[in-house]
Order: C-alpha cells, then structure tokens, then sequence
C-alpha cells in the first residue's frame, strides 16, 4: 500500500509545531526546553566542575557528559522502567558526540559539564528534541561555542522521504526507515547521523537535502529562544 | 570593504554572523572564521572602530592573572591553603604570598585563615592546566570577618561596578555600607545598620537581574531613594 498521506495530515516536509524556551531551571547554570508536536524535552547544564572520580579526568581536555533519561509516565500509555538502561546510555553517548565539536573543552581541563536530558512526554525525535534542548541549555550556561546543534528526525517511508517522523509513523508496518540527523547549521556539519531500517544511497542524500530545509526553521526558533529570555 | 551585520547594543547568540570582511577585529565572545566574524556566546555587542566586542551575559567564571577575588578557604595542608573562588579547581595561597608579614615555617597555618574564613586575594599566576594561584600581599586584601557574602553571576560583575565605580560607590554611599565585588562574583558587604545593609543586597541582586537594560543607573538610584530616602543621599554627595 503506497504513502500517499501522513497519519496527523501534515504535508511530508511540514514539521510538527516547535517552540523553544531558555531558562527553565533556575537552579541550574543553564537551562531549556524544547517542544516538538508532543515531544517535550527539557535540558539541564551544570559546571564545569571538579570530575570525581578522578580516574575519569582528562588533564588535556575537560569532559562532556550527557545523561538521557525518559520519565516513566513520558510514553503513551506504557510504563516507562525508570533508571539507566541500555538505550538511554547509547542516546547519552551519541549526544555526547553531537554537542562536543561546538564546544572548546581544553578550556576546563580536568573538569566535567555535566548535561541532564529529561523527556516529559514522547513521540518519536527523543534524541533529536533532547540534542537540540542541550544545545540550547550551553549556549544559555555562557559556554564559548561555535555554533548551535539542531537536530531532526527524518523517515523513509515506502518511496517517500518525510519530515519529523512521528510514533504512528515510526511504528509504520511497510518499509521504514528512521533517520535522525544533527547539524551545526551555520557550517552544515553533520554531528550526528544514524539510521534505523534502511535507505538506497540517492534516497540517504534527499534525506541529508531534507533535514538540512528542516533544521534550518529549528535553528530559527532556538535562536529566537535565546534573544526572547533578555528581550522581555 | 567590510560589511557589519549588527548594531550597537543587539543581542546575538552563538552562530550569529556580526561581520564580513577583514576590516573589523572580533574581541571578547567573538571570533574570526575565514572572512567572517561570528558571535560564540549569547552577549551584547558594543562597536567601537574597527573592533567589535561582545560582552556575554551569561557566564561563569574563568580565572585571569591580576583578578581581585573573593574566597572560601575550602582546606589547608602544611605549605598554604586551598580556597573555593567557584571556579572548577580550588585555588591555592602558597605560604610565602599567605600575608603582608613574614609566616614562619612550621607556623599553625590555622591561626591565620581557618576553614570556611573568607578572604580578599589577587590572582597572581593561572597556569594552562588551570592551576590557580593567589597572594594576599597587597592594599586591602584580607580576611572577611564581619559582613556577609551575597554571589552573583560572573558576567554581572562589570555592571555592578559601573563605569569607574559609579554604580558600586553610590550603593555605598546611599547605604552606608562597606563593599567589595571580587571578579568571580562573589561580593562582600557590610553596613553598620543591618537594614541598609540589606537594601545593598536587595540592590546588587536587582542589577544582576536586569543587568541588559540602558539607563540601570539611575533606576537604581530611584529604587535607593525610595529605600533610604532622599535624605540620606543628599547627605551623603554634600
């Protein structure tokens, strides 16, 4: 059965509707959050400071250290087992990896910044919305960066290339694949870049073509988010 | 011939462009990239010439040689003390730099600054893996014992003080208290009458919350009057 309409009606390279925030933890040294349709994400950086254990300091560079965790009740429906587990360590790791380039760590060394990502509710693009809400949270901490990190998650589904994939889609039965993508938009350096199901090499670039449109009108709003905290 | 993209006074974010061409120079949170020059922090930009400069909002700490700062003695050990500046690292006062008096070897070290004292120190060396050091041999560096220590953003500092002092001395003088900032925004107050002295701090916490707004002087100034009353500022500038 072809593709022909998205399950919520939008058009394949609409994005669900975003809106972003900064400063939304006191407490912290930087804060915020980022929503996508109904995907909330709020992040949360603290440091840098002293990294115990010891064994774990870098005397050249400071370390980055992202912990993502979904809250129990953030699923539709199902139970979310609270605590580390496998996928939210890899999703740490490979947040880790998309924020660290516009980062200067030699600045700290021996120190950590430590980076909380919670996830109030989901629907697809987790890891997207909780890269995006971390890049703003560093940029808000004052952090010396090169660029902002904005992320997207792109489909294949059957013959069409769609645009932030939502969980309907993502639990599609034919041919899918789910691809989420981050960029320094400024640059378009790829970050991040993963794959779930599978994709020729001339659909992966319409992809790559795609996400760049789409991360494009994010940047925007996370930009906007940090002007709005001093303009109001 | 070189393009500026932004105006005096706007606020950019990390990744914004602020100029094209080699004509201008990127200073403070700003920097250099190919022909470009690109915004790395959230901040205000102030042109001023050729330079343009980008004074961030938000930030902590980073220490720099000559920083007048104030901190907690966090530890002790047998050559100096260690003491929190609310930097990653703690910062260490060698015992030779430990006063304006000579402090024998072998000297109980706790006799001059106990744990949890707080003290003034200029920041006499940072090494590049971060290794700060600090000396109390200079005009009014000391231990704090009265008054207490409010802390604020890093970044604030510079508005607190004002431009020479303005702001910082006529919080003195409308409140009759005894201040001092360090640059790692930890601040030291004392008032004689402890009810200005909390006007002081209800002060400097209203500065670092509005510190991006023109005019902040002489809001402030309003919201002193109102607190002290005219009075004690009249008397106070005779």
């Amino acid at each position: 059965m072809p593709y022909n309409k998205r399950f919520d009606g939008r058009k394949f390279d609409e994005l669900r509707e975003i809106s972003a925030e900064v400063g939304v933890i006191p407490n912290a040294d930087g804060s915020a959050r980022f929503k996508i349709g109904k995907t909330i994400a709020i992040a949360a950086v603290y440091g840098p400071r002293v990294l115990h254990p010891k064994f774990l300091q870098n005397p050249i560079k400071g370390v980055l250290r992202c912990n993502y965790n979904m809250m129990s009740f953030s699923g539709s429906g199902e139970r979310v087992r609270p605590g580390p587990s496998r996928r939210s360590k890899e999703i740490g790791l490979i947040s880790e990896k998309a924020l660290e380039p516009v980062l200067d760590l030699g600045e700290f060394p021996g120190a950590v910044i430590d980076v909380f990502i919670e996830l109030l509710q989901t629907d697809a693009g987790t890891r997207c919305a909780g890269i995006t809400a971390a890049a703003l949270a560093l940029a808000d901490a004052g952090f010396p960066m090169k660029d902002l990190v904005s992320a997207i998650a792109i489909g294949r589904i059957e013959d069409k290339i769609v645009v932030d994939v939502s969980k309907e889609e993502e639990d599609y039965e034919g041919g899918m694949a789910d691809i989420p993508v981050a960029m320094m938009p400024r640059t378009n350096e790829i970050t991040l870049l993963q794959m779930d199901g599978f994709a020729t090499l001339s659909e992966l670039k319409e992809v790559l073509k795609t996400a760049k449109k789409a991360i494009e009108q994010i940047y925007k709003v996370q930009k906007d988010a940090l002007r709005e905290r001093y303009l109001k | 011939m070189g393009e500026l993209k932004v105006k005096d006074k706007d606020i950019v974010v990390p990744g914004d462009e602020l100029a094209d061409g080699m004509d201008f120079l990127p200073a403070g949170g700003a920097f250099r990239e190919g022909d470009k020059i690109i915004a790395s922090q959230v901040g205000v930009i102030s042109v001023n010439g050729r330079l343009i400069k980008l004074v961030p909002l938000n930030a902590k700490y980073t220490p720099k040689k000559g920083d007048m700062v104030i901190g907690k003695v966090a530890a002790i050990t047998n050559n100096g003390w260690f003491v929190d500046i609310g930097y990653s690292n703690e910062a260490f006062i060698p015992l030779r730099d430990g006063s304006m008096e000579y402090i024998p070897k072998g000297a109980d070290l706790v006799q001059y600054y106990d744990y949890n004292d707080y003290v003034v120190a200029d920041i006499t060396r940072v090494s590049k893996d971060k290794e700060i050091d600090l000396s109390m041999k200079g005009p009014g560096l000391r231990k704090l014992s009265e008054g207490r220590i409010i802390k604020v953003n890093s970044a604030k500092v510079p508005r607190i003080i004002g431009k020479q002092g303005s702001m910082i001395s006529m919080i003195k003088q409308m409140t009759d208290c005894r201040v001092i900032v360090g640059q790692n925004g930890y601040v030291w107050i004392y008032g004689v009458d402890p009810v200005k002295e909390l006007v002081a701090v209800d002060a400097i916490k209203r500065i670092e919350e509005r510190a991006h707004i023109h005019g902040l002087t002489d809001e402030i100034k309003t919201y002193l009057e109102n607190k002290v009353g005219v009075k004690n500022a009249v008397q106070q500038t005779i």
